[in-house]
């Protein structure tokens, strides 16, 4: 489903985000990116949808290369749903019209039809009653499942999660989460970055640990939790894992 | 002191004051700033945008205009386009345009500048991730901007237009040098005939501070609404 390979990206003449990095999600995979910060992450889930140019190797979504000049992004990038660190729920419209805006504008559906579908992924994500109030006056837990739910409304092939719960205070965190083991179980195909190494355990097929922009580690989850073969990603884990 | 005055010409003048006067300010006033926040969006996504021509274009066009002296721009726009018109089409005489649609060409042009560096600076106070969610929605540049973008920075910079906005209805007094029926020609002519230039002036001054000053603070208001919204 999704073909990341030998991927280079630098930031002005001298620093190097991503470096050759290689790696792919299968259909129904559920694949978690971690590292330290700075590592490159974000940056790699973000060329996926080609929402940070990059400048070597290739990636192909879906069979369609992301990084041709011919491929027509945003009808690529509509196929793709995509959660962000902070939400970025559209402040000046409510809940419902969040979900309805591309439905409308992009995929063409009805305004009936976009509502009854917003309505129906809004109350799988628990948050039906509100519907009619703005994105500020909803918690950042409520917040993201708003965002979760306005990228399912365009019934992606695949979901991209960059951080998630990063921003989000600790009690928020597992409402959140929850809505992404659903959607896993389902078998729907994810990229998941996050620090989260529950939901790693539990949902996750494969991790792929990064530092310094290079793939380190890309092991089945028992593999890596089990017996992480390079230093660098021991030394993580047990960080992460020691409190 | 006021014995030598007669300031019943006021009243014997307010229905040419403001039917004729006061209607032609604040038509001019409500086009221009219309068409002056419409060019001036415009220039701003030109500047703005990743072309860097573009861009250089629009940050000449806007550093020109806000170098030159409002009043000149009318005075010369109204002379030249006459002659630039023929040059343009080859028509064997100057063109008429008339001076009611010349200056307001003329300060559509020139409030875009200005209008211009307020949407930017609404642009620019959207966060990078807005139109980066636009984007992986699917919603092309354009559709980011029309629904996402501009609806925000518009709001934001709703105080700052409106304050633009009441110093564009001061300076439209200055289509006087056309020698314009604005609510400011109008009392001028009228104070010319009855020989009552302190009075009408007077007058004139004492409608332009006291609009300016309500249109103030119903923006003032207006600011510490949106300010809770938010």
């Amino acid at each position: 489903m999704i073909e990341i390979r030998h991927v280079d990206k630098w930031y002005g003449p001298t620093f190097q985000a991503l470096k050759a990095c290689t790696t792919s999600v299968a259909k129904g995979e559920v694949v978690v990116v971690c590292g330290p910060s700075g590592s490159g992450k974000s940056t790699l889930i973000k060329c996926v949808n080609a929402l940070e140019p990059f400048q070597g190797g290739e990636i192909i979504l879906d069979g369609i290369k992301v990084n041709d000049p011919k491929t027509d992004l945003p009808k690529l990038r509509a196929r793709v749903g995509m959660v962000f660190q902070h939400f970025e729920l559209f402040p000046h419209l409510k809940i419902i019209e969040n979900l309805c805006l591309a439905q409308e504008k992009v995929l063409g559906r009805s305004h009936d039809a976009a509502v009854a579908k917003a309505e129906m992924l809004l109350e799988r994500v628990g948050l039906k009653e509100h519907a009619r109030k703005y994105p500020a006056e909803l918690s950042g837990g409520q917040q993201q499942r708003v965002a979760i739910a306005r990228a399912l409304a365009m019934d992606p092939i695949a979901m991209l999660f960059d951080e998630p719960t990063s921003a989000l205070d600790p009690e928020m965190i597992s409402e959140v989460l929850d809505v992404m083991v659903d959607l896993a179980r389902e078998g729907m195909t994810m990229m998941v970055v996050t620090h989260e190494m529950g939901f790693a355990r539990k949902v996750a097929h494969r991790v792929i640990f990064m530092d310094r922009g290079e793939i380190v580690e890309d092991a089945k989850k028992e593999e890596f939790f089990g017996s992480p073969r390079s230093d660098r990603a021991q030394k993580f884990l047990s960080k992460i894992l020691s409190h | 002191m006021f014995a030598n005055f007669d300031f019943d010409v006021i009243r014997r003048s307010l229905g040419y004051l403001f039917l004729d006067g006061m209607t032609f300010t604040l038509t001019l006033t409500a086009l221009s700033a219309v068409g002056g926040i419409i060019f001036g969006t415009l220039i701003a996504l030109m500047r703005l945008s990743g072309f860097r021509l573009l861009g250089r274009i629009a940050g000449l066009y806007v550093d020109f205009m806000r170098s030159l002296p409002l009043v000149l721009v009318i005075f010369w726009f109204y002379f030249l386009v006459p002659y630039v018109g023929q040059w343009v089409t080859g028509a064997s005489r100057p063109i008429a345009v008339g001076a009611f649609t010349s200056a307001l060409v003329t300060f559509i042009m020139f409030e875009a500048a200005y209008f211009s560096e307020i949407m930017r600076a609404g642009i620019q106070s959207i966060s990078k991730g807005q139109p980066a969610a636009a984007n992986a929605l699917g919603l092309t540049y354009a559709q980011t901007m029309r629904y996402v973008v501009l609806p925000q920075a518009f709001r934001n910079m709703l105080p700052v237009l409106l304050t633009q906005t009441i110093v564009l209805f001061q300076d439209t007094s200055l289509v006087y040098v056309l020698s314009m029926p604005d609510f400011l020609g109008a009392a001028s002519k009228v104070a010319q005939r009855d020989g009552r230039l302190v009075e009408m002036y007077l007058f004139a001054a004492v409608v332009y501070f006291t609009i300016s000053c309500a249109a103030s603070f119903a923006v003032r208001r207006l600011q510490a609404r949106i300010s809770i919204v938010r």
